[in-house]
């Protein structure tokens, strides 16, 4: 056997990757036969430019779901011999059933750079829209009220978001992502405790001091306890706002969120589930927290703008006159009407935030060394950059493509918002 | 108008109060000082030994304390060693404490020690800083020009086939961060295996290996080795003010006042030169200022890649190295910065459009 030509290397990549067009194909013609029934997602179908975005981006959504079946190689395995090779080099001493070629080279520490790429994908798509999705709950159990209500609380709120946004991101990332943050412990009750307590308290394995006196947290422990938070307090109000006149019916439902958010909540925020089924790696914690941290206010600003805008509408002062209560009025009559803008942001926003955790990898504060996120591969790859490019070039190129059907997405969709 | 601007100075102050303090609290907790009591000291102290280090040097006592002092608000520490040599935060070890001023912290203009650098924080800060400055210069040189010029040719004209173009190339290079640029560009035009450089040279156009250089460095400014920094964080830059631009001319454009001037008979490179062009660049402008700190983030990103020695590249030498007050020196003058260009994006908007009247 012999090493590949670039042509045959994208024959056998596009082969590879069978099962993710076979998933798009589905997908593409599932919605566009029932468009008309689907609202603004079937809408989407009319826009070139939106349909061009969604499909990037769910060519990357199938990729990591089906990460398993287009990987080559093990992402983490090194192979002997392999070391920098260039694109569609024959794995040398292949054994049975190994793959025979390393479609796109190989990195740095002997390892496949497309199946890298490939799970990259994944550890990505886990993270991003998880803390996006995060964020815009921040942010919008915030923004919402502030900018109903303005007063004292809009005044306050809007200068600490201004504060967070004052901040440079990657000073902020240097101080909050390191592994010292990680294992430093703030105990909540020094001042009343004397200074060998406290440094019984600060060993790790001391269990000889009072427990509760010794009870501490560490900072990005405690900016989870806030930040996770609210997406419970945002369920939990808008059912009631909805459901109140109906106790039994709001009972049953709000009682649902909190057992089941509560339970996610101690299981992610302190990683104290009690029954293991919730948790989340410290380091993994650290990052996302960071970047919900970083995103929500700039979300609390959007939100705010969009209802101080809103709230001059006449069907509020209906609903006012009506005698209807302000969470009613909040989320159940200004917020479906802020859709369409926050939809669009929210996309934009994912595409930000692949961004911002490609940053953190780069600059190697990603969530564990050898992970193949973009962020950290593109990181590894440019220490040999000079001579072997493809290790950083093909992450790199994977990211861009990423957010940039995001953003066409988000073109797309805000083009055919405008439209009704 | 004072009265804005001196209630924008105060809230600034007080959002440099509040972020300085953060740094320096995030920066001083116990493990760092630990870390640095190892390095400083040696890495084989024990534990009593690091906490009486880091009590000897004027770390112990309430951060809010250390604040004060690190700022020149509270006398700076003093104490004697168990050798009897007597130590300050204001004077060498070993000199009369009587001598020297009570206060030293950043206002008297002390900046500290940089443990990196092996001297003071300030000349040091000051020497990156300019060099970053060049290349500052140098980004706004090319990224503002074209993005405007891109925005208001794609905003001339909705729709238009220019329109569309130029709207994809924004869209492009806002998805495409710095260090992806950086990465793409380096082995387009500076890999001596990969992209342009082995055909030029196989060619015999350019007489290295290499096109451009894949590393720059503050002391041999030259074309070369200047133009893929600048471009990577230019790029970036571009596709956001032009897509600002692009949308401010077309709302401008469809404007009662240009649709009279048309009907006048002006034509229409008079009427975008001499009647859009103006109220089309004020959105711009607040764009342009706000940019500011993202710049700083490519800064940092760009100087890391292509290992050129200014602001960027101290800040992440200061971070990696533990460097406490070298690192709390950046961001100061992050801070700065992008506070500084709030107010002034702010007061120029008020300048600029008359339209707006403050209460």
């Amino acid at each position: 056997m012999e090493d590949l030509s670039y042509s045959a290397i994208l024959i056998r990549i596009l082969i590879q990757l069978v099962p993710v067009w076979i998933a798009l194909a589905v997908t593409f013609a599932v919605s566009i036969g029932f468009k008309r029934r689907l609202g603004l997602y079937g809408k989407l179908f009319d826009s070139p430019v939106g349909m061009i975005g969604f499909g990037m981006v769910m060519f990357w959504v199938f990729t990591a779901l089906l990460a398993d079946m287009v990987v080559t190689f093990d992402p983490y395995a090194p192979f002997s011999g392999m070391k920098n090779v260039p694109l569609g080099t024959v794995l040398v001493g292949a054994s049975e059933g190994d793959y025979s070629h390393f479609l796109l080279g190989g990195d740095n520490l002997a390892r496949d750079v497309f199946s890298r790429m490939v799970m990259g994908a994944r550890s990505v798509l886990s993270i991003a829209p998880a803390a996006t999705a995060f964020a815009f709950m921040v942010g919008i159990t915030l923004g919402v009220p502030a900018g109903y209500f303005g007063g004292r609380f809009d005044t306050g709120l809007s200068f600490v978001a201004n504060l967070v946004l004052a901040f440079p991101v990657i000073l902020l990332f240097y101080l909050l992502v390191t592994p010292e943050i990680v294992d430093h412990r703030i105990l909540f009750f020094s001042a009343f405790l004397s200074d060998a307590a406290e440094l019984a308290c600060k060993a790790e394995d001391s269990v000889t001091a009072d427990t509760f006196a010794c009870f501490g947290l560490s900072i990005p422990t405690m900016l989870a306890a806030v930040l996770f938070i609210f997406p419970i307090i945002f369920i939990s109000i808008l059912l009631n706002a909805r459901f109140f006149t109906n106790p039994m019916k709001r009972n049953l439902y709000v009682g649902i969120v909190l057992v089941i958010g509560l339970w996610a909540y101690s299981g992610l925020a302190f990683n104290m589930d009690p029954l293991g089924v919730w948790s989340m790696e410290p380091n993994l914690l650290n990052v996302f927290v960071s970047v919900v941290f970083v995103n929500a206010p700039t979300v609390f600003r959007i939100v705010r703008g969009i209802v101080m805008d809103l709230k001059a509408r006449d069907y509020v002062a209906a609903g006012q006159t009506r005698g209807e209560g302000p969470w009613y009025i909040m989320l159940w009559e200004i917020l479906p009407n802020a859709r369409g803008p926050l939809i669009v942001d929210f996309c934009l926003r994912i595409g930000y935030t692949t961004i911002l955790l490609g940053t953190l990898g780069f600059f190697g504060l990603g969530v564990a060394p050898d992970s193949p996120d973009w962020g950290s591969t593109i990181d590894e790859g440019r220490k040999t950059l000079n001579m072997f490019p493809h290790a950083a070039v093909v992450p790199a190129l994977a990211l861009m493509s990423l957010v940039l059907g995001l953003n066409l997405l988000a073109d797309g969709l805000r083009e055919e918002s405008l439209r009704d | 108008m004072l009265i804005f601007v001196a209630r924008r100075l105060g809230l600034m102050l007080l959002s440099a109060l509040v972020l300085t303090f953060v740094v320096f609290y995030l920066t001083n907790l116990p493990p760092n000082l630990e870390k640095l009591a190892r390095s400083e000291g040696s890495v084989r102290m024990t534990d009593e030994a690091v906490a009486q280090w880091i009590i000897d040097n004027g770390y112990g006592g309430s951060v809010i304390g250390r604040y004060g002092q690190w700022l020149g608000v509270v006398p700076g520490w003093s104490n004697v060693d168990e050798k009897g040599v007597p130590r300050g935060r204001c004077f060498a070890a070993g000199s009369d404490p009587a001598l020297a001023p009570s206060y030293c912290g950043i206002l008297q203009g002390d900046w500290g020690y940089s443990t990196y650098f092996r001297g003071p924080v300030l000349p040091n800060l000051g020497e990156k800083l300019g060099a970053t400055g060049v290349l500052m210069l140098w980004v706004m040189i090319v990224m503002i020009p074209t993005s405007l010029l891109i925005g208001i040719l794609a905003g001339m004209r909705e729709g238009s086939r220019t329109d569309r173009v130029l709207s994809t190339f924004s869209i492009a290079t806002t998805a495409t961060p710095e260090y992806v640029s950086g990465v793409v560009l380096v082995a387009l035009l500076a890999s001596p295996v990969t992209g342009l450089s082995p055909l030029l040279s196989e060619w015999g156009v350019i007489d290295g290996k290499i096109l451009f250089q894949g590393a720059a460095s503050p002391d041999r400014i030259t074309f070369w080795s200047f133009t893929l920094p600048v471009l990577t964080i230019a790029l970036y830059g571009i596709g956001y003010i032009a897509r600002m631009t692009r949308a401010s001319m077309t709302e401008v454009m469809t404007a009662q006042y240009i649709r009279t001037a048309r009907l006048k008979g002006v034509g229409f490179r008079q009427v975008v030169l001499r009647h859009a062009l103006r109220n089309a660049l004020i959105a711009p402008f607040t764009v342009i200022m706000l940019q500011f700190p993202w710049l700083l983030n490519g800064v940092v990103i760009v100087e890391t890649l292509f290992n050129y020695k200014g602001f960027g590249w101290t800040l992440v030498v200061a971070a990696g190295n533990n460097d406490i007050n070298l690192l709390l020196g950046c961001s100061v003058v992050a801070v700065f910065v992008v506070l500084v260009t709030q107010l002034i994006s702010d007061i120029g908007y008020v300048f600029l459009n008359p339209r707006i009247r403050l209460s």
